[in-house]
């Protein structure tokens, strides 16, 4: 089985990464991108039976850093 | 005075760190990263600059999982001292030892080159060497070591004096121009300017030098 986490960082983190590739696309002639927030995605092969609270606890002990980062889990 | 320095694949900085103990009078002993236990008898770990693990996943982050930072955290909750430099910084917030997070610079830039720093007012033993409000110039060298705390928690740090260092020019978009902060014990100082690479003349600059001697006259009778 597959699960997916998105990590991104939290709301009111500013993200430098995310706010150059909002210039980038200004410069680029794309106007009307009035944010941009960059994230990762990290996939998991998981063995079957394995639990998203099994996931949740990975996300919280090494995939996020919840300090500053949020994640979502799709399994 | 006892100081371990953890070797991580991708640390760069511990000779120089051990060098700086060393020279200041420190018994030095480096450890691995797979090690479970720091020696015998240590009193204070150094975490050293580098990039760790390549970096994967966050600065620090399977650093600290790895098997010798469970030793080192039990180290420091048993009121054992801990320095973490530059990456060992980021090692140090990442098993929550320290508080805030480090993001990438804001002008998204790998900095390299000496920063004034001020000196807080901070009481703790890495500071014993300085003046409060005295200016020094420390090598910093990283991509992510702009700080990150929430308001709650920066003026949590404020109010207990637990801000060490803060940058003059702030170079990479840290809170508060926060450079380095103590724990809540004043044992665990990290820093992402590297006095180890400021400590003899030949660096160009001897203004990390107090910090280690400071350890060194505060920790030998310790």
């Amino acid at each position: 089985m597959k699960a997916k986490v998105y990590v991104m960082l939290k709301q009111g983190v500013l993200d430098p990464q995310g706010e150059a590739v909002r210039h980038a696309l200004g410069a680029l002639g794309f106007d009307g991108v009035e944010g941009v927030r960059q994230g990762k995605v990290i996939e998991l092969d998981l063995a079957e039976g394995t639990t998203e609270a099994t996931v949740k606890e990975m996300c919280e002990k090494l995939l996020a850093n919840t300090v500053i980062e949020s994640y979502r889990i799709e399994m | 005075m006892h100081a371990a320095v953890i070797v991580f694949p991708g640390s760069n900085c511990d000779r120089d760190l051990a060098v700086a103990f060393e020279k200041a009078g420190a018994k030095v002993s480096m450890v691995w990263h797979k090690d479970t236990e720091l020696p015998a008898g240590v009193d204070i770990v150094g975490i050293p600059g580098g990039f760790s693990f390549g970096d994967y996943l966050r600065c620090g982050a399977i650093a600290a999982n790895s098997p010798i930072c469970q030793s080192v955290v039990r180290h420091a909750e048993r009121g054992g001292y801990a320095l973490g430099i530059c990456n060992g910084f980021q090692v140090l917030t990442e098993t929550g030892l320290l508080p805030g997070a480090l993001r990438r610079n804001a002008n998204l830039k790998y900095i390299c080159k000496p920063v004034k720093l001020r000196v807080e007012a901070c009481d703790t033993v890495y500071l014993k060497g300085y003046e409060p409000g005295q200016e020094i110039t420390i090598p910093i060298a990283h991509h992510d070591g702009n700080y990150y705390v929430d308001d709650a928690k920066l003026a949590q740090l404020k109010d207990e004096g637990r801000i060490a260092f803060t940058y003059v020019d702030n170079p990479n978009g840290s809170v508060a121009d926060i450079a380095g902060v103590v724990s809540k014990n004043r044992r665990v100082l990290g820093m992402m300017p590297h006095p180890e690479r400021m400590a003899e003349p030949a660096h160009g600059g001897t203004d990390g030098r107090a910090m280690f001697e400071g350890l060194m006259d505060a920790l030998a009778t310790a």
